[in-house]
């Protein structure tokens, strides 16, 4: 991706110029700082940050969402992990596996596929069809949606899109199914910005 | 930036190829992701060698002491240099005394060329083989009465160079014995620097956008006032130009046609099925004719088993008939079956790095670099 992005990060990090190991030394630091669930910009001109913060995140939990380059810089975006996310817990019992939701898109169902992850991860990896209306704002976006909608929503791994179901059932929408695991597991087409 | 003041010791890359020549015992950690570990390492007769990235010591090393040899040498490897640094400050902070990084990493690793004298010729005559340790290349420079001829000649010319200055030879020629696919020539940037004539199979230069002299079986190329002759023997297999050449009746210079244990690729030029006849016919046909003294230099080896006991990669030709793996294929339909059907992956790049040895692509210095990140590959046998 070259874009200029069109998201934010909760923050960033400024590693411009420094050569190995600092950029990771300095992102795992800042990381300890933040928030589970929040999304850091690593800026760097190191050419083997990209291999090494991916293997890093893979290493320690934490999701390596994806890098713009522009010109010299790399901007790489990692969303910090949470413990919880590790196992989830999923209690609304509408649920459809991944391979089913691909299905139905296949099918050309009519259906709305809402993805409630945040937007910098909506960027890197997404689902063509899918609506990004982040978790946090699903309950100022209500009105773009109809209560007898046949509404899909996924995220990475099934608890935030839980969430927002339980939201929306509460909102009384009546056709409402939780996609899991989501896109930590899609493996059908899937576009970035 | 990184700290410059440390405790720990550069060894550089001539150091580790001296050490590893003598194939004296070392404990290498390699601190890079494990991907770029696995695709090319460090290896010798008596290495051993662990990963483990940087990104897994950044809270210490006290998880993986047990697992280093604490009476051995101790060499910390990373990409550059900087987390390799990194790593052996915090093991010699755990006390252990003879830990080292490798200075300029494995970047400086792969450009590191080792000038080996191989024998004397003629008149006082001489060829020596630059031993790219890194990657498994091999050039060759044959002096004779103060000028100098360099085959298969790497990026890094400027060793070459100053070889030749500090015995204050004159490079005359450059020759490329063909279109090289796994690394960036530097034969045609020397020659021009100098002055000197540069040598290319015709049949490997229809696309070449630059001048050069045609490399045509038996057109000898003279070296020095005593005449050491450099004899072309048309060889296709690995490229459809690629051309061998034998120094001074005694010396086979094979390209990548033919290497110590194991033989060229057809596949990285065009199609294997179109060149495996070909070369079936260099190795079984034209080669055997020669005779069985001749002792082959290759452009290449494929693991460091093939280094001999002073650093150099060379044997008899009659020898190899007799151990090389591709050399003892008696069937030919076998020998298509497992050269067309058994290759290793591709190299890097090497797509590109053809277009830069046409003269097609010029890409920055770094650009080079990366391009010819990896081992070379240019075997059937090789990983």
């Amino acid at each position: 991706m070259s874009a200029q992005p069109n998201f934010t990060a909760d923050k960033t990090l400024d590693c411009k110029g420094l050569a190995c190991p600092m950029p990771v030394v300095r992102t795992k630091k800042a990381m300890e700082e933040m928030l589970p669930g929040q999304v850091m910009e690593v800026k760097a001109t190191d050419k083997g940050s990209m291999a090494d913060l991916k293997s890093w995140a893979n290493n320690t939990g934490h999701e390596f969402l994806g890098t713009i380059q522009e010109g010299e810089v790399f901007k790489h975006f990692l969303r910090k992990a949470s413990t919880h996310e590790v196992k989830e817990e999923t209690n609304f019992l509408q649920t459809i596996s991944n391979e089913e939701l691909q299905k139905r898109l296949e099918a050309n169902e009519k259906l709305t596929l809402i993805d409630v992850r945040e937007p910098a991860e909506y960027a890197f990896h997404r689902i063509p069809v899918a609506i990004s209306i982040p978790l946090g704002v699903l309950g100022q976006r209500l009105d773009e949606l109809q209560l007898d909608d046949d509404i899909y929503i996924i995220c990475r791994s099934g608890k935030r899109s839980d969430m927002a179901c339980q939201l929306l059932a509460e909102k009384g929408f009546t056709k409402i199914t939780n996609v899991v695991p989501g896109m930590s597991g899609w493996n059908g087409p899937a576009e970035k910005q | 930036m990184m700290e410059q003041q440390t405790s720990v010791k550069a060894m550089t890359a001539h150091e580790l190829t001296q050490l590893l020549f003598a194939q004296e015992e070392l404990f290498i950690l390699d601190v890079r992701n494990t991907s770029d570990y696995e695709a090319w390492q460090i290896e010798g007769h008596r290495v051993v060698s662990m990963n483990i990235p940087y990104f897994d010591l950044l809270d210490g090393v006290e998880a993986v002491l047990e697992k280093i040899p604490v009476k051995q040498k101790v060499l910390v490897v990373c990409a550059k240099e900087g987390s390799s640094i990194f790593v052996a400050e915090m093991l010699a902070e755990a006390g252990f005394t003879d830990v080292s990084y490798l200075q300029g990493g494995m970047k400086a690793w792969s450009e590191h060329l080792e000038p080996v004298k191989v024998g004397d010729l003629r008149d006082g005559g001489a060829i020596y083989q630059f031993v790219r340790i890194g990657k498994g290349c091999l050039s060759y420079m044959i002096v004779s009465g103060g000028e100098a001829a360099v085959v298969d000649t790497l990026r890094m010319t400027d060793v070459y160079e100053a070889f030749a200055a500090k015995h204050q030879w004159t490079i005359k020629h450059t020759i490329d014995t063909h279109l090289h696919a796994d690394h960036i020539s530097g034969g045609k940037k020397l020659a021009d620097r100098l002055d000197a004539s540069y040598w290319l199979p015709e049949k490997d230069a229809e696309e070449v956008t630059y001048s050069y002299r045609k490399l045509e079986e038996g057109q000898e190329i003279q070296v020095g006032a005593t005449k050491i002759a450099i004899l072309p023997i048309y060889s296709p297999g690995h490229t459809i130009g690629s051309t061998s050449l034998i120094v001074d009746d005694t010396y086979f210079l094979t390209g990548d046609s033919l290497f110590v244990a194991s033989i060229g690729r057809p596949d990285l030029a065009g199609k294997a099925e179109d060149w495996v006849g070909d070369l079936h016919n260099t190795l079984y046909n034209r080669y055997k004719e020669l005779p069985e003294h001749l002792v082959v230099l290759p452009a290449h080896f494929g693991n460091y088993t093939e280094l001999g006991p002073m650093g150099t990669v060379s044997a008899r030709l009659g020898d190899l008939y007799r151990n090389n793996p591709g050399l003892t294929i008696a069937d030919e339909s076998e020998f298509r079956h497992i050269v067309t059907h058994h290759l290793p992956p591709q190299p890097n790049a090497y797509q590109e790095i053809r277009q830069v040895n046409m003269g097609k692509l010029k890409p920055s210095e770094e650009e080079q670099q990366e391009m010819e990140v990896g081992p070379n590959r240019c075997a059937i046998h090789d990983k």
